[in-house]
This record gives C-alpha cells, structure tokens and sequence, in this order.
C-alpha cells in the first residue's frame, strides 16, 4: 500500500472520528451532566436528517435547510426534556433506559407515519457533491465539509465550556452536580439547555451523515452503538474523551478494514483471508474498547 | 455498556408482550404467519413483501384458494434469534399452514428446522440461500422468487459479454453475499481485481472505496440489498467512481427502494433481476398499477415477489380443493401448482426453486421524473440454478 492511499485511509478514518465525535459529543454531556442514559440520542441524529430532507426544496438549499433542522431539533430536545425526561433524573438507570427505549419506538414510528417506510432522498449540495484535489489525492468534497463542521464543533464546544460561564457551571455539574444546586443555580435551566445542546450536536450530525448515508427510519441506532463505544472508550462525560475516542474508533475501524483483509492474505489462501479479514475488521473496534478498558476503567478521561 | 445489555433484555420483553397481543383462534380459516423484517433499517424490503402479499389478497377477494384468509404478522426484526422465535410460535401456538414473508437469507435458514421439524410449508418470497437449494433442501421449504446465485450469475454473464477484463467485486460478509460473489464468477471469467466482503449493515465504505480507486479496475460488481446500497451508490459516485469505472450489480442494489433515496446517482447502472415494473405480462401492469394506486409509491421486486407468493399458496390451496388437513397433500399440490404469476407461467424445479428467464435491466428516468428500471435485455432464459442437481428430491 502506497504512502498516498495510506493518507487518504487516515484522511477516512478523522472523517469518520468526527461524524461520531459530533454525535458523541451530546450523549456524552446529556450523561456526564444530567446523569441520564439517553437511549433516544439516535432519534435525534434521525430527526435531523428527516428535517434536512424534508426541508431543502422547500428553503430552497442545503445550507438553511441544515440550519433550520440542527434548531428545530435542539428545540424537539428541550420539548422531550420538558416532558418525559424531567420526571426521570431522580429514577435509577433502568428506568431512564426503558423510557428513553420507548422514545426511539415511538420517534421511529412518527417518522414512518410522516414519511413512510421507505428511505429519503437527500443529496449533497451541487457545490460539494464532486471531488477536491488535495496534492495529488482526489477526495470527495463534501467529506471534507463533514471533517471541517466537526472540528469546528469541537473548538466551538471546547470554547464553550473552558471559555464561559455556562460551560463552568456545566463543568462544576459534572463534577459534582449536589454541590452546584446548592450554590442555587437553576439546575431545570442548566438541563434543559445541555440537553437541547446534545439535541442540536446530533441533529447536525444527522443532517451532515444523510447525504452520505441512507436516510431511513432506525438509522440512529445502528450509530448509537459506535457512539456508546465512542463515550466508553472516552470516559463517560468527558467531551475531551469523546472527541479522542471517536478519532480512535474513527481510524482504528478504516485502518482495520482497509489493512486487515490485505496483512491476512500474506499468511493464508485469499478466500479464507477475505473472509477472516472481515469478521476480524469488524471486531477491531470492540478489540480496542476491551483493551482500553483493561489498561483504564473508567475510559481515556476519567471525569470525577 | 451494561446499558446495550439491558436494551438488548428490553427488545426481547417488548417482543414478547408484542405476541401476547395479537390473533385470535378462528374455526377453520387457511392461516398464514407472515414473518418479515417490520422494523429497523430493513424494514423497507418487509414492508414491501407485506404489502405487495396484501396486494395479491386483496386481488383474490381476501381468500387464497377459495379459503378465508387470515394472515398472522410478525417483525423478526432482522434478528436470527427472534426469527427462530417467531416461527416456534407460529407452528406451536398459532398453528399456521403457511410461513412466508423471509427476507434474508440467514434469518431462514435459521427458522428451516423448526419449520421442517412443525411439517409448516415454508414458502420465501425472497430468501434463496444455496444451502436451501442444494444439498440441505428440504421437502417443506418453497421458493417463489429466486436462488440467491442466479440474479448474480446473470450480472456475471453480461460483464463477461460485455468485454470487461478486470472486475472487483463487493459484497456484505453473509451467506447471501458469499452466494453473490460465488454465482458471479460462475458466469465472468476475466481477473478479479479484488473481492472484499464487508460488515453487514455497515454505514461507511470509504476505506473499501479507497482500495478500489487504487486498484483501478474497470468495473464494479456490488451486491448491497437495502440500507447498505443506498450508503454505498452514495459515497460510490461521490469518490468520483462512477466515471471511472461502471458500477454493475444484482436488482437487490438498484431497486426501487433504494433508487427513490439515492435518485440520479444510479442513473445509467446495470443490474439484473427475474422482474422488471415494464416486464409485459398482463398480471403485472394491473399489479403495478394497483400498487402506486393503494400504496403510493412504486413498487419494488420485493413487493413483486411479496405479490407471487400469495399466488403460489393460493395455486396450492386450490389443488387440494380447500382440504388443509392433510399436510403432505397440501405439500404436493404446492410443488406440482401452476399459475399465471407476475412474471409469466410460474414453474418450480425439483428443488422447489423457480425455473425462469433473468433479464438485464437499467437504471433511468421515467417520463414523471421519477428513478426507476427499464428491461434492457434477458440474460438467461428458462435458467435453473446450479445447486439442483445436489438437491435429492425429485
């Protein structure tokens, strides 16, 4: 494999981390936070791509089409918070996960009602739906735009939250939410807020993933998953960790299924190596959360 | 991750009170447990047969040979373990005649032994796993659709004649993938420039796009059914691939539910199938038709497939004159049934896999704008699929 393929499989692989990052992000703050396991996350990745889809021919672009859905979304996340999640925080996990399992049945059915059971068509916008030529490597544009929104969002969060007095208040209730109450901040805003933040990371997730991806109902819970390896291999609560974490899992699973099948060839016929290198790239990632966990516990960035 | 553990405890008590919901036991109707893929990222393909079995009822006055019909639904969820569950149910508590509305592969042959144990016919409107048609065929498994191979050994075949040299093949690492690849090589015999099997339901193909793009074939061959296709002719024309080498595959990677989701992407691709929506038979104008009419959008040759199999069981039903008592009658007069089905004069094998023509079809834009396929050829006429001979029934 040439240098230059190497780079693109990396280039690839930071993609990938940041889509996940961006979905990561808002699980992970939502859990960190309000300490409630949001199973529903994935609903939110979905109602963002649905709005995105629905919306360019009716605004006309992809860009306000985005904007408008990353809000709509952020604004579903404060309505849901308000009324189903508020009553959980004080209920233990399993009740937080059997609720939240029931806003993914019944956000994928609405979705299904509204838009019907077969997939949407959403496409990239005509200026970003070719390639770019970097030094010699072609590479699709809108990739690109995804690597550039995530790392954005990962500067912006990290401003927010080293920079300002909302993200101290959000960094004082991760640590020790008892003691922030007691200080008398209005914790019921202070949730609403983080949780219509995570809302509004993974709808912009959606909408950025559904010109590359299919946009059908159940979309979000096939990432969910990756984001929970995501915020595990972090440490839960951790932006920080998130945003390592999904780099991790990003090019630990394009390098796996880019080199794997090709490294298990030189040791075996090449039927056998194709298969083997498959079932062996698919396991990469989960291979690399057992590991991270067994050298630390609590994730690469232990909160609290 | 305790918490996916829980989710995963959670999805199987959700099933179960699903079950304790639903039919009621009727005097003596034809039953039919329709378990399909209703929820998910494959649903589109379920839903499709559901409604397109729905369709061919409907057609027959809501009774399959004369018999009222009473149709018993269930979501396997693409999961092996909750189809297994299912068809249990099916033969012990709703003692169906009939399984039918399998999508895939490994999910059926996952339910064939309850299936086969329950002596319940087994009649797919999409699975066709090799296994099934050759050497483990079983006497109360029947196909209406086709073997996995066929559609792929047909791509082969036009590949071949079509003068390319250097092909590299894609597929989902799962027994109908391995199916795929296999039945195409059968038929194209140039170089394969490589063969990559990747995770199913896999979302991201820009590693595999990446090695394609470095080994510089001159054509693609890539079997992606559903969710997967869509990602994957999305992020295939925007690598910039499709100009520089042809995407060639089976109808499963450009049918109609995924042409309405990727649009002007699979414009010009190639693929092959045993159906096509101009195919010009009588039953499947009105069938085409009556299903935009009904459910609002084009359908699909799942939905086509959905369509014949309520045909066949409807053939069988009436060959044995209604009398649904007696199982391995009921069983011969499936595999002896004749019928005007979608796609012309149905005829089953010896395996009980049809024998028909597979044509070459075209991605194009149909006069309202919409993406769909046009017959562009037959491939193969009268074609059997190549695991017969292995099969010891007569």
């Amino acid at each position: 494999m040439d240098a230059l393929l190497l780079a693109e499989q990396g280039l690839n692989g930071l993609q990938l981390g940041v889509m996940l990052f961006l979905m990561a992000a808002g699980l992970t703050l939502v859990f960190g936070i309000m300490d409630l396991i949001n199973l529903a996350h994935g609903s939110f990745y979905m109602v963002g791509a649905y709005l995105t889809a629905a919306l360019v021919p009716v605004l006309g672009g992809f860009l306000p089409a985005l904007a408008v859905a990353v809000l709509l979304t952020a604004l579903l996340g404060l309505v849901v918070e308000a009324v189903a999640l508020r009553t959980l925080y004080r209920r233990d996990h399993l009740d937080q996960v059997l609720a939240t399992f029931g806003l993914i049945l019944f956000f994928n059915e609405l979705i299904r009602i509204l838009f019907g059971p077969v997939p949407i068509f959403l496409n990239p916008p005509a200026a970003l739906a070719g390639t770019v030529d970097l030094w010699g490597l072609t590479y699709p544009a809108f990739r690109l735009a995804i690597l550039a929104v995530g790392l954005a969002v990962a500067l912006g969060l990290w401003l927010l939250i080293a920079r300002t007095r909302v993200g101290m208040l959000i960094r004082a209730g991760a640590t020790n939410r008892e003691m922030v109450m007691a200080l008398g901040v209005d914790v019921r805003l202070l949730f609403g807020l983080v949780f219509a933040l995570g809302c509004g990371l993974a709808g912009l997730a959606g909408a950025m993933a559904g010109p590359v991806l299919a946009v059908q109902v159940g979309m979000g819970e096939q990432i969910l998953i990756l984001t929970f390896v995501v915020i595990v291999i972090g440490g839960i609560g951790s932006i920080r960790g998130a945003f390592a974490g999904a780099l991790l899992v990003g090019v630990v699973d394009t390098l796996g299924r880019a080199l794997l099948p090709a490294s298990f060839r030189l040791v075996m016929d090449s039927a056998s190596a194709n298969a083997a290198g498959a079932a062996a790239a698919s396991m990469a990632i989960y291979v690399l959360m057992a590991l991270v966990l067994a050298v630390r516990p609590k994730g690469l960035f232990p909160v609290g | 991750m305790t918490c996916l553990a829980v989710t995963r405890s959670l999805l199987a008590v959700t099933s179960a009170v699903a079950l304790l919901a639903s039919a009621p036991v009727l005097a003596d109707p034809l039953k039919v447990g329709m378990i399909t893929t209703l929820s998910g990222p494959g649903a589109g393909l379920g839903i499709d047969i559901r409604d397109g079995f729905a369709l061919a009822v409907g057609h027959l006055g809501g009774k399959l040979g004369g018999q009222d019909t009473q149709i018993v639904e269930a979501d396997d969820q693409q999961k092996p373990d909750v189809a297994v569950g299912l068809a249990n149910r099916m033969v012990e508590r709703d003692r169906v005649n009939v399984v039918t509305g399998i999508v895939w592969s490994n999910l059926a042959l996952a339910m064939m032994p309850t299936l086969a144990a329950g002596q319940t016919l087994f009649v797919s409107p999409n699975a066709g796993p090799s296994q099934l048609a050759g050497a483990q065929c079983n006497p109360y498994f029947f196909n209406v659709a086709y073997q996995n191979d066929t559609i792929h050994e047909a791509m082969g075949k036009h590949v071949q004649d079509a003068g390319f040299k250097k092909v590299y093949l894609l597929a989902p690492n799962y027994p109908a993938g391995k199916d795929s690849l296999a039945g195409f090589k059968r038929y194209y015999k140039g170089a394969v420039a490589g063969e990559v099997y990747t995770q199913v339901g896999q979302l991201d193909y820009a590693a595999e796009l990446a090695q394609v793009k470095a080994a510089a074939p001159d054509a693609v061959f890539a079997f992606y059914p559903g969710g997967m296709g869509i990602n994957f002719i999305k992020q295939y024309e925007q690598a910039g691939l499709k100009a520089a080498a042809p995407l060639f595959g089976p109808g499963f990677s450009f049918d109609q539910d995924i042409l309405a989701a990727v649009g002007d992407a699979a414009l010009g691709a190639k693929n092959s199938a045993q159906w096509s929506p101009d195919l010009a038979t009588p039953a499947n104008a009105k069938f085409v038709t009556d299903f935009k009419a009904k459910f609002n959008r084009l359908p699909s040759m799942y939905a086509a497939q959905g369509y014949d199999a309520a045909l066949l069981i409807d053939a069988a039903v009436k060959g044995v004159n209604g009398d649904l008592k007696d199982k391995d009658k009921l069983r011969a007069a499936m595999k002896a049934a004749k019928f005007d089905g979608l796609r012309g004069t149905f005829r089953l094998n010896s395996n009980q896999f049809p024998i028909q023509n597979i044509y070459l079809r075209e991605v194009v834009k149909g006069a309202d704008g919409a993406v769909t396929n046009k017959l562009a050829g037959t491939v193969f006429s009268d074609h059997a699929d190549a695991y017969a001979k292995d099969c010891a029934m007569k």
